[in-house]
């Protein structure tokens, strides 16, 4: 199926980027590849399974209509030393980009205008290879045109987390693809705040090497935006890979996490808070495959909606033939605040081994009317009980955060945004 | 202290009298307590006096030091100073109980327009009360009642109580799930808390903790009434002949 509106951002962009690429060839290659990729699948339709719950106009629409404003989420981590990367309207500030031991960091820019480069092996790469069995082809639009982005490439244990800060103003539309590249046994983790565009399309590869750990924190807030995101993750033997996202704001957020298992013994979080309130529909979309031995997957997503918001959550457990011993582990769950509320739940396992643990569960329900009580009647008043139970239920999620002070920064966040509503 | 005239109570849901004219007079600084058949509505007394949803007054009233309460929500409830021992106190995941306590002595402190305790002053508190109910820094650290055997999660009431210092204290069967050594230590934590302008009303179906708690009135309690008010004897005559020969007298 061809792309059946010309009319859209992503296919003139597509054309557009074509006529005026002037980067280095390996670079070249992948958008190449990368636009056949969108071609051939074509964008995604209201018909598509694969979007039954979340609209795809809003990502392929010609123009954004949305106003974005800046947002204070950096101070979430100035408790921390991070290694701070800024945007600035979709733009990576890289003639302020920092330096840090046992890693380089540097823009997409600069590294696609070189005709060799170590992204080669991951730009486009492992997006490509999340293409199947379903289409996502508003990644590959991003791989084929985007311009902007972060290429960490990091070589040991890196001391304090790398930090992307992004801040936006005004209609922007932002096509962001940043590639990290965690080598055997090296250890980093990615911060990410604020918004890079009022629209925002996001692509983040990572390629884990044997016995490398990679942790990711990303907190997505800002009021009129839509976002969709992608990660698409390839983990090594006896490697670590932990992703958590706190939402808590914009009207339409995807999040898809496209992950494969290749090595032994590895191990895989994923997991998302989320707040939405009114006009907010919130989407996760996992696709974890298991294809080795042994390995470890935990999926836990936390939804708590108000006034007509709406969860989703799609998310897949494929265990290959030969992925004896695998450990899956699924949950989402949402705490319906009222009867406006919504909460959609698709998850599934698909199992090709004998001797696995695969568990997934999926649950709503209302703030519990005991718990509720037993808080006032210790002279907490209604409002604040509610928002302590409301910390209780998405506990789990955040428990996922490996490092205990960051843990700590985003509970602190959560407690404020919700004492701020 | 407290004072309840002729309280009828149904259930908001269905059309079921459970109090059919409580009244009680809780003097300062004493200890009462109602025992009484299962079913009787001991429960729901103590339930409706601290503010629980699901209940209908139908009439009659209650008043904390004169103030009529049954018209307040739970909260002023207990920052006008009464406080309910659960029988099944709730677990609450992801809340640290140091959280939860700091919270409502603060929440309680704001209702009344004190200042809220600092943190390093409520540490203090905390730990030397704690001490004493043989609560550790561990349990003080966990979620609230999460993982707490029965006998923890008495003991961690009894903490809050200690914590918050209440005027008006309602235990409902608190040795409900208890050994005798818990029952003991829960016990112990409740007398250290008596004195002359804390009153306690203790709710339980058996004698064994009126033995470590000990009442100066007994009330006993059956179908929505008060049949029969008494001295601690009373007590020690339910456990020695049942409710029966009490709820035929007053038949």
């Amino acid at each position: 199926m061809a792309a059946s509106s010309q009319n859209t951002t992503s296919s003139r962009a597509l054309r557009d980027a074509q006529l005026i690429d002037s980067s280095g060839a390996w670079a070249k290659e992948a958008r190449t590849a990368a636009s056949d990729r969108a071609q051939a699948a074509g964008l995604p339709q209201r018909r598509d399974e694969y979007w039954k719950y979340t609209r795809p106009d809003a990502f392929v629409q010609a123009d954004v209509t949305l106003q974005a404003s800046l947002r204070r989420s950096l101070e979430i981590f100035d408790q921390r030393t991070t290694v701070l990367v800024t945007f600035e309207d979709g733009k990576i500030q890289s003639s302020a980009l920092p330096s840090a031991a046992h890693c380089t960091l540097e823009s997409l820019m600069s590294a696609s205008a070189l005709d060799l480069h170590w992204a080669r092996d991951i730009y486009g790469r492992l997006e490509a290879a999340g293409q199947t069995p379903v289409q996502r082809s508003l990644a590959a639009v991003n791989t084929a045109v985007a311009r902007e982005g972060l290429m960490l490439n990091v070589t040991g244990a890196v001391a304090a987390p790398i930090h992307i800060h992004a801040t936006s103003s005004g209609q922007t539309d932002a096509i962001i693809h940043n590639v990290i590249k965690v080598a055997a046994g090296a250890e980093v983790t990615l911060i990410e705040t604020g918004q890079y565009g009022a629209r925002t399309n996001s692509v983040l590869e990572v390629d884990v090497a044997d016995g490398g750990r990679f942790h990711h924190i990303r907190v997505q807030d800002g009021d009129e935006r839509h976002l969709l995101t992608h990660i698409f993750g390839k983990i090594g033997a006896e490697a670590t890979f932990k992703s958590f996202t706190l939402t808590a704001g914009g009207q339409l957020t995807r999040n898809e996490c496209v992950l494969q298992l290749l090595g032994d013994d590895a191990s895989v979080s994923v997991a998302g808070a989320c707040l939405g309130d009114g006009p907010f529909h919130h989407d996760d979309t996992v696709f974890i495959t298991h294809d080795a031995v042994n390995c470890e997957s935990r999926q836990v997503f936390k939804k708590v909606l108000r006034n007509g918001a709406v969860g989703v959550f799609q998310g897949k457990i494929l265990v290959k033939a030969g992925a004896q011993k695998t450990d899956g582990y699924q949950i989402s769950q949402s705490l319906l605040l009222d009867d406006d509320s919504q909460f959609l739940a698709k998850p599934e396992l698909e199992i090709y081994a004998d001797d696995v643990a695969c568990s997934h569960g999926s649950t709503s329900g209302a703030i519990d009317a005991q718990a509720l009580f037993y808080l006032r009647s210790r002279g907490v008043p209604e409002a604040q009980a509610v928002d302590l139970l409301t910390l209780s239920f998405v506990a789990e999620a955040i428990e996922e955060i490996e490092d205990a002070d960051l843990a700590q920064d985003i509970l602190d966040h959560l407690t404020e945004t919700l004492s701020a509503r | 202290m407290l004072n309840i005239k002729n309280l009828h109570v149904k259930l908001e849901e269905e059309d079921k009298q459970i109090l059919k004219g409580v009244n009680l007079s809780l003097e300062s600084g004493k200890v009462h307590a109602i025992m009484g058949p299962n079913g009787s509505g001991k429960s729901t007394l103590s339930y409706v006096l601290s503010g629980k949803g699901g209940y209908e007054v139908t009439d009659g009233t209650a008043q904390l030091e004169g103030v009529d309460i049954l018209d307040m929500e739970a909260e002023e409830r207990a920052a006008a100073g009464l406080f309910l021992a659960f029988q099944y106190p709730v677990e609450i995941p992801g809340v640290g109980n140091m959280t939860f306590l700091r919270t409502a002595v603060n929440a309680q402190r704001k209702l009344r327009g004190e200042e809220e305790m600092s943190a390093g002053e409520f540490l203090k508190v905390v730990r030397a009360k704690a001490k004493d109910l043989k609560i550790d820094a561990e349990m003080l650290k966990r979620p609230v009642n999460v993982g707490f055997s029965g006998g923890e999660k008495k003991r961690n009431e009894i903490l809050q109580m200690a914590m918050l210092e209440p005027k008006m204290c309602i235990l409902d069967e608190t040795d409900s799930g208890l050994d005798v050594d818990a029952m003991k230590l829960v016990a112990q934590g409740v007398n250290a808390l008596r004195d002359d302008k804390r009153t306690f009303l203790v709710i339980t179906h058996y004698q064994r903790l009126l033995d470590h708690i000990k009442p100066d009135v007994v009330h006993i309690m059956a179908n929505g009434r008060i049949i029969k008010t008494g001295g601690p004897e009373l007590a020690l005559e339910v456990e020695n002949n049942g409710y029966a020969d009490l709820l035929e007298e007053t038949a």
